[in-house]
């Protein structure tokens, strides 16, 4: 009984984002059925943005606000909050008017409370640790502008978690014909040279997107790829872009496919010739990288390094490929081979990243905040939901978030949650909900032994067998 | 999402992020209270039991020396404790508190606990601050029923209760409005929490305790220029907090009563005496009590500050030269409106026959007499509101009156 619980919290924070205290139903049965259960291609985690319909609706927003009709409105309304909120005796400094990047903010903080909701929320939480997995493995960053920071919940939301049970390929060619990577990675600019557009301007080709497309989301950067491989591949990207606001056709933000920027003729990738079919030569070229077995070895590879071990063991890895090669690439059928996986049952040596932290410490002391008071805490340790400070996005090594500095900040963000925490149960009772009889008797002593209630969460919140899994 | 925030969210967003004092600049003027008279309350709660052995030391008690041994106070050292009386001395690193006790605005009370008899931290805190007969019943907390059940129109105005931290401390919760307000930049984790966690880390996780030393490290490098001065938790926080209690408390239209809370307190180990881990937070209560004083300037006057932890700690010291988890304790009242000058103790002794359960300092006085009293006095409560809904089930304690006034 004592085994099957401890096995149950092994899993629950190795595959999930660790148990909520006091609730019945992230505890119950037999957590490895639980984490089967939630691989579902009918069921695919899902988020509400309240705020950004669309990716179009935002970006139109955002060209918008550069216009005077729209300057003149927004003082307007201003002037009349100012005068309500004055008549109610309310005062306050003085609000300045709306910009681009007030409202990109708001869109995004309105993302970021919308995925710690839904995390803080899924009784167990498989599917959106894969949404985080895949969201961070096809890595934008929200500082590279105001466009992008605002889609940065569409991207997820529209391109990651539909595919999170699905193929890789769809996911691939939706992350890459979603506004906030052309942007992010320069496509949008990028002209093949002998296009009519490149014939008419001396602007050229742009290798970003292709680059990052071999090196980290596909084949990985030993996969066997050359340079000559990466220039096709963005000769066959050209004209992949969105349609600004000069353009006459088609929704703002949307993708299109620019015809005169399209480099023309064939092109060979990887040993294979693709005709020159307009948008659909890059994609099947897409199709095609999606397949290559380096790619099902570097895709099997991240996996294991996320949720098992730094250094993945050789033989999971192998049977991962193995079945992303022979599946074509179903994430439902190689995120159920992980899971079933005899080294899924093994003991915990990696630490909970930042934001997986945040969530499980949230769901331990019964907490849902938003991104107001979180942004704080993420920043200081490092991990701010959608901003890595690279395409690769945030590590999977545990050893890049163990190191001094953050571990003491960790503690410092564990001793804050802790007082805001207000729990009133004993931080030993919560510890016995939270990770059960398989803690070690001094994580048990500290804990009972703490001199405040919050210091007792604190302990329990920094304890091993909290931060490990 | 927010939910531990009153205002509403319309509110919110009219006002911006800035928190607590714009919720603050909204509250309606209130005229000065009749007669002159406006008083304050704070109630400073000090998390982890403080060594009241140690805060007042019983220095012409015969057993004290013997049971202290190292860590003992004495008036004739390099380090003198400073006299209170014939009997009691305050200790060195409350400069400041014996200057208010020279001039009559400080005392202490000795041998005091509240009705909490066992040993748990949280269960004694809940007591302490819920003003429930026992633990468990934590749904509001004494502080908040008093203003509650302030009488109408009387001295002080219905004005919500301040509590002071991350979060509202259980003594500040209940039905009545609370305010809410935390320095800008919170105090660090303790280094208590630090000095546990590492000791867990090194039992348990070795690349866990290894980056923890060293980050922590890195930290007093940064914060002492490289020395070792400035060991022991952070007084700095405590005086911020202080200052910035006593700003908002100063003002007409800020709150009259308050609570704050410092942790760091639960010294089992190399506690020190004259100086040392236990001094250096003395040192910091001292210091926010100074800077309620300095802040609190033409109303300090008409305030009573009450120093209160959950219980007190083992007479012996242990085999870590530190103190175990004990009974009974001491608490100060410090302000303008106290009649200071005293320590007022039933003094129980100190041989093996006169402890409690032949380890702990036994209580002779309860916190919630204390408290009572103040509370008929200062702030115009009655008796028996007093003890049917502030502290419940105690009219068999009576008040302890004339403390202040």
């Amino acid at each position: 009984m004592a085994n099957a619980h401890a096995r149950n919290i092994l899993l629950v924070q190795r595959f999930g984002f660790g148990l909520r205290a006091g609730d019945a139903e992230s505890q119950a049965g037999d957590m490895r059925e639980r984490l089967l259960a939630e691989i579902d291609p009918k069921r695919p985690p899902q988020i509400h943005l309240p705020m950004s319909p669309s990716a179009n609706a935002v970006l139109a927003e955002v060209e918008e606000f550069r216009t005077e009709t729209r300057r003149k409105r927004d003082r307007t309304q201003l002037e009349d909050m100012r005068k309500a909120a004055e008549a109610e005796g309310m005062f306050g400094p003085p609000m300045p008017a709306p910009t681009p990047g007030m409202y990109g903010q708001a869109v995004y903080r309105d993302g970021v409370d919308a995925v710690i909701r839904a995390a803080c929320r899924t009784p167990v939480g498989l599917a959106e640790r894969l949404a985080w997995f895949w969201s961070n493995h096809f890595a934008i960053s929200v500082s590279k502008s105001t466009a992008v920071r605002a889609i940065a919940p569409d991207y997820e939301r529209t391109a990651i978690r539909p595919h999170v049970f699905g193929r890789f390929a769809d996911m691939l060619v939706a992350v890459t014909r979603h506004p906030a990577m052309l942007m992010f990675l320069d496509q949008r600019q990028s002209i093949g040279p002998n296009s009519r557009a490149g014939q008419r301007r001396a602007r050229g080709l742009n290798e970003n997107l292709a680059r990052e497309i071999l090196e980290l989301h596909t084949t990985g950067v030993d996969g066997g790829y050359t340079q000559g491989d990466v220039t096709s591949l963005a000769r066959m990207l050209t004209g992949w872009t969105i349609v600004g606001p000069a353009d006459e056709d088609g929704d703002i933000g949307t993708f299109t496919f620019n015809r005169n920027r399209h480099e023309p003729g064939p092109q060979t990738l990887l040993g294979r010739t693709y005709p020159d079919s307009g948008a659909g030569q890059a994609e099947a070229a897409l199709r095609d990288i999606a397949r290559h077995p380096s790619t099902a070895r570097f895709i099997a590879t991240k996996l294991v390094r996320h949720f098992i071990a730094d250094e993945p063991p050789p033989a999971l890895v192998a049977r991962l490929a193995e079945t992303f090669r022979t599946t074509d690439g179903d994430l439902a059928a190689v995120t159920r081979a992980l899971v079933e996986s005899a080294e899924a049952l093994a003991p915990p040596t990696k630490l909970r990243p930042p934001l997986e932290f945040i969530v499980a410490a949230l769901r331990a002391t019964s907490r849902e905040v938003g991104a107001p008071a979180l942004l704080g805490p993420m920043r200081a340790l490092a991990q701010v939901m959608w901003q890595p400070g690279g395409p690769n996005g945030f590590s999977d090594r545990t050893s890049a978030w163990l190191h001094p500095e953050a571990i003491k900040v960790r503690m410092e963000t564990s001793a804050q949650f802790a007082r805001q925490a207000q729990v009133q149960v004993n931080p030993s009772t919560l510890l016995d909900q939270v990770l059960g009889p398989a803690v070690s008797n001094d994580t048990r002593q500290a804990v009972a032994r703490a001199e405040s209630r919050a210091q007792g969460i604190a302990l329990l919140l920094m304890s091993p067998e909290f931060q490990r899994r | 999402m927010h939910c531990e925030d009153p205002i509403s969210p319309s509110r919110r967003r009219i006002l911006g992020g800035a928190g607590a004092f714009f919720a603050w600049s909204m509250a309606p003027r209130y005229a000065f209270a009749a007669g002159g008279r406006d008083p304050r309350f704070v109630v400073v709660v000090l998390r982890g039991a403080m060594d009241g052995m140690s805060a007042v030391a019983p220095v012409g008690d015969p057993d004290y020396v013997r049971l202290r041994e190292t860590i003992a106070l004495n008036t004739g050292t390099t380090t003198p404790a400073l006299p209170l009386d014939s009997f009691f001395a305050l200790h060195p690193a409350m400069p400041n508190v014996a200057r208010l006790y020279a001039a009559r605005q400080a005392l202490a009370l000795h041998a005091v606990a509240t009705g909490y008899r066992e040993r748990s931290h949280f269960d004694g805190q809940d007591v302490l601050e819920s003003g429930q007969p026992g633990p468990g019943l934590t749904r509001s907390g004494w502080l908040n029923r008093a203003l509650e059940n302030l009488p109408a129109g009387e001295r002080i105005e219905a004005r919500p209760v301040l509590g002071v931290g991350a979060s509202a401390p259980l003594i500040v919760r209940g039905q009545a409005p609370v305010i809410g307000w935390a320095p800008q930049a919170l105090p660090r984790a303790g280094e208590d929490l630090a000095s546990r966690l590492l000791g867990l880390y090194r039992h348990t996780d070795p690349a866990l305790a290894e980056a923890l030393a060293k980050g922590l490290d890195t930290d007093r490098l940064a914060m002492n220029g490289g020395g070792q001065a400035g060991r022991g938790n952070d007084p700095t926080g405590m005086r911020t907090i202080a200052e910035g209690a006593a700003k908002l408390m100063r003002a007409d239209a800020g709150p009259r009563i308050a609570a704050v809370a410092f942790e760091g307190w639960d010294t089992h180990a190399n506690q020190g005496g004259a100086t040392g881990q236990l001094a250096t937070r003395l040192a910091g209560l001292d210091g926010a009590l100074a800077a309620f004083e300095q802040g609190l300037g033409p109303v300090w006057k008409d305030t009573v500050i009450a120093v209160v932890t959950e219980f007190g700690r083992t007479a012996q010291i242990n085999g870590t030269v530190g103190s175990d988890h004990g009974t009974g304790t001491a608490m100060l009242l410090v302000g303008g409106a106290v009649r200071g000058g005293r320590v007022i103790a039933d003094w129980p002794g100190l041989k093996a026959s006169q402890l409690y359960q032949g380890r702990d300092l036994k209580p002779t006085a309860d916190v919630r007499a204390v408290l009572k009293g103040v509370m008929i006095d200062h702030l115009g409560l009655s008796a028996a509101i007093l003890a049917e809904k502030v502290f419940p089930e105690t009219s068999g304690i009576a008040p302890m009156r004339d403390l202040v006034g």
